[in-house]
């Protein structure tokens, strides 16, 4: 098989949903070919196939978006609806917190709300700090949504099939700098289970556990340990809210150490309520405290020394690393 | 102006007085202290409510707000399990999960009952949309107040309506109040339905007290949006005569507009158009008799329900994938 990039890869997912499914369809600012195909390319071509109603190009009008997402899933359809950058879930928090999430439940489960939110996000492009925050621990909070992030185009396509499946809303986090990671393309029909973390790399002395783009910088630092003879287990959540507490606590009932590990701001971060919770329930495994690792808590700069320096380095990976397994 | 055909006239007054019985029954209950629970009163409002719900089709769609009361019965909600949700029991439409601000029954429509101001008119595109990619024929009528008006929801949702000139018709109900302040101290603006020209949309201003004004707007709005020609914002003008919800101070109302509402009462001049009519003041007597019967079983039979099991409280959070 081919490899593809995980923009493609979001790109086929759509694309062969689309074409199952009459009810699967897109909205968002300049999704259209008309405008590009999506800043990131990743609706391009599939209004050329499937016309300007399936991909509707919308003002920039996130509340009005998002509001059009849920009441077209409240009527049967599958939206997949795009906000452009995670900051502006900013605009339409209403619309996400208090409906799509909400709607099963407050309808005694008359109404689920089956729609992706589909956004982007990452430091490390220079966009500064109104275009560049992780915000997952937002929506982790929030009971009635699934929160997804791939790591590799692969579990791209797959998740994203697995998001447009699900009956419930999905707000699914594109990293900018992952959407030129190549993999082998695993197909159509291919499809990655929500709520199913991965070992990204097997490990015996510590779980490192992450999502997103810094599984890629755990992977390289978990390489470098193996020749100081450290084994890091790379465990890639995929679904980050509702998490797979089974795979996790496995992989630290096993190591005995854990450090958590993302991009978003360290503090309240999703971080700190996997360690809470590794502590209460791997308590008799653990050989010492859970650490975590996170962005630095202020805006993200834009001067790039800055952004580099904000966003956890893997020098302070390796840092941490060695001061759990009690190397200098 | 036609005359409204006489059965769609007895229709409507038949949906008014359900609304406006139902409200004087849970009023009536609240003072009496059976029930303790948040109720935003119609007083006032029912025959725009009325109007509005008997010009959709059935299977229509209704997006309402907390103050929604009106929609929702008379759109036909089945009202044992309206009653059994207000009163927060099993039998409730929504399992007592909702409550009188969210009340949800999909099946005659009622798709949403939001607790946002403002917040209904973006979802009511959704639910337009939907019907336009797949051509079902539906109408979607979201149900809101002069205050909405002014939240940014309101602005996103009027531009993209016309903008892909969805089915929809938004109906403002211009009660003079958003929650305790006068139209004139929350808007510069003189009216509400001439904002729709600044999207390039059809706007209709009506005085919802006066039936024969404000049902055959209602009946043209939704014409226009079933049509394909794109949505309609309707201002009725219409008063809340009661405060924001049930046994909140409304002191802030001053006497003199107490007594122009009085004066302007829709249910006296419903009344009298029933009248001038040829409906007989027994006909009209017996169709309000018949309504209290069924709300009053429908109570009795809400108050003797079960409440929710505990465990309800895990459930509906998200599908359960076995």
């Amino acid at each position: 098989m081919a490899e593809i990039t995980m923009t493609e890869a979001l790109n086929k997912a759509i694309d062969e949903a689309m074409a199952e499914d009459d009810g699967v369809f897109c909205l968002g600012e300049d999704v259209s070919d008309k405008q590009g195909g999506g800043v990131f390319k990743v609706t391009n071509g599939l209004s050329a196939k499937y016309g300007e109603h399936r991909i509707r190009a919308t003002p920039i009008s996130e509340t009005a978006i998002v509001g059009a997402a849920v009441g077209a899933a409240l009527a049967g359809q599958r939206p997949i609806c795009e906000i452009m950058l995670m900051n502006f879930v900013g605009v339409c928090m209403d619309q996400i917190v208090n409906h799509a999430a909400k709607l099963r439940y407050m309808s005694g489960g008359q109404t689920p709300c089956p729609m992706v939110l589909r956004t982007t996000t990452g430091v490390g492009v220079g966009f500064g700090g109104q275009h560049s925050d992780m915000l997952e621990a937002w929506f982790a909070h929030v009971a009635g949504i699934h929160v997804v992030t791939p790591s590799n185009a692969a579990d791209a396509r797959g998740l994203m099939r697995a998001s447009i499946d699900a009956n419930d809303p999905v707000i699914f986090i594109e990293n900018i700098l992952c959407y030129g990671l190549k993999s082998e393309d695993p197909g159509p029909g291919y499809r990655v289970p929500l709520g199913k973390a991965a070992i990204a790399k097997e490990g015996t002395d510590l779980s490192l556990i992450t999502y997103g783009r810094t599984v890629l910088d755990a992977l390289e630092v978990a390489s470098e340990m193996e020749k100081e003879g450290v084994s890091v287990e790379v465990v890639d959540l995929r679904t980050i809210a509702p998490y797979d507490e089974e795979t996790v606590l496995a992989s630290v009932n096993k190591t005995g150490r854990a450090i958590t590990l993302h991009e978003a701001v360290r503090p309240f971060g999703t971080g700190a309520e996997l360690a809470a919770n590794i502590q209460e329930k791997c308590w008799d495994s653990l050989k010492g405290p859970v650490r975590r690792i996170g962005g630095t808590f202020a805006a993200v700069p834009f001067a790039t020394h800055l952004e580099q320096a904000w966003i956890p380095t893997k020098g302070e990976i390796v840092e941490q690393i060695k001061a759990s397994v009690g190397k200098d | 102006m036609a005359e409204i055909d006489r059965d769609k006239l007895l229709d409507v007054y038949t949906r008014t007085m359900k609304v406006n019985r139902t409200d004087e029954k849970f009023r009536a209950l609240l003072m009496e202290g059976k029930v303790a629970v948040m109720y935003y009163c119609v007083r006032g409002q029912e025959l725009v409510s009325a109007a509005a719900m008997a010009a959709l089709d059935e299977d229509d769609y209704v997006v309402c707000t907390y103050r929604g009361q009106g929609e929702q019965t008379a759109k036909g909600i089945p009202i044992k399990k309206w009653w059994g949700e207000c009163l927060g029991k099993e039998t409730g439409t929504c399992k007592g999960k909702g409550g009188t601000m969210h009340i949800t029954d999909p099946e005659t429509g009622i798709m949403v009952t939001t607790g946002v101001v403002g917040s209904g008119l973006p979802i009511a595109n959704g639910l337009a949309m939907a019907s336009q990619n797949n051509g079902d024929g539906k109408v979607t009528l979201v149900s809101f107040g002069d205050g909405a008006a002014n939240i940014g929801g309101f602005h996103e949702a009027m531009n993209m309506a016309q903008l892909y000139k969805l089915p929809v018709v938004f109906l403002c109900q211009n009660n003079r109040y958003g929650e305790h302040t006068a139209f004139a101290d929350h808007t510069g603006s003189t009216d509400i339905s001439s904002r729709a020209s600044g999207y390039g949309m059809k706007g209709i201003k009506v005085d919802g007290n006066d039936v024969n004004a404000v049902y055959p707007a209602m009946e043209e709005a939704v014409e226009h949006a079933r049509s394909g020609k794109g949505p309609v914002l309707v201002e009725a003008m219409c008063y809340r005569m009661m405060g924001h919800f049930f046994g909140s101070d409304f002191s802030y109302m001053p006497p003199e507009h107490l007594e122009e509402m009085a004066k302007e009462d829709p249910l006296p001049k419903l009344r009298a158009v029933m009248l001038e009519r040829q409906f007989t003041e027994e006909e009209l007597d017996k169709i309000v008799a018949d309504i209290d019967a069924e709300i009053d079983e429908a109570v009795e039979h809400a108050l003797a329900a079960d409440l929710p099991s505990t465990d309800e409280i895990y459930k509906d959070v998200l599908e359960e994938v076995s």
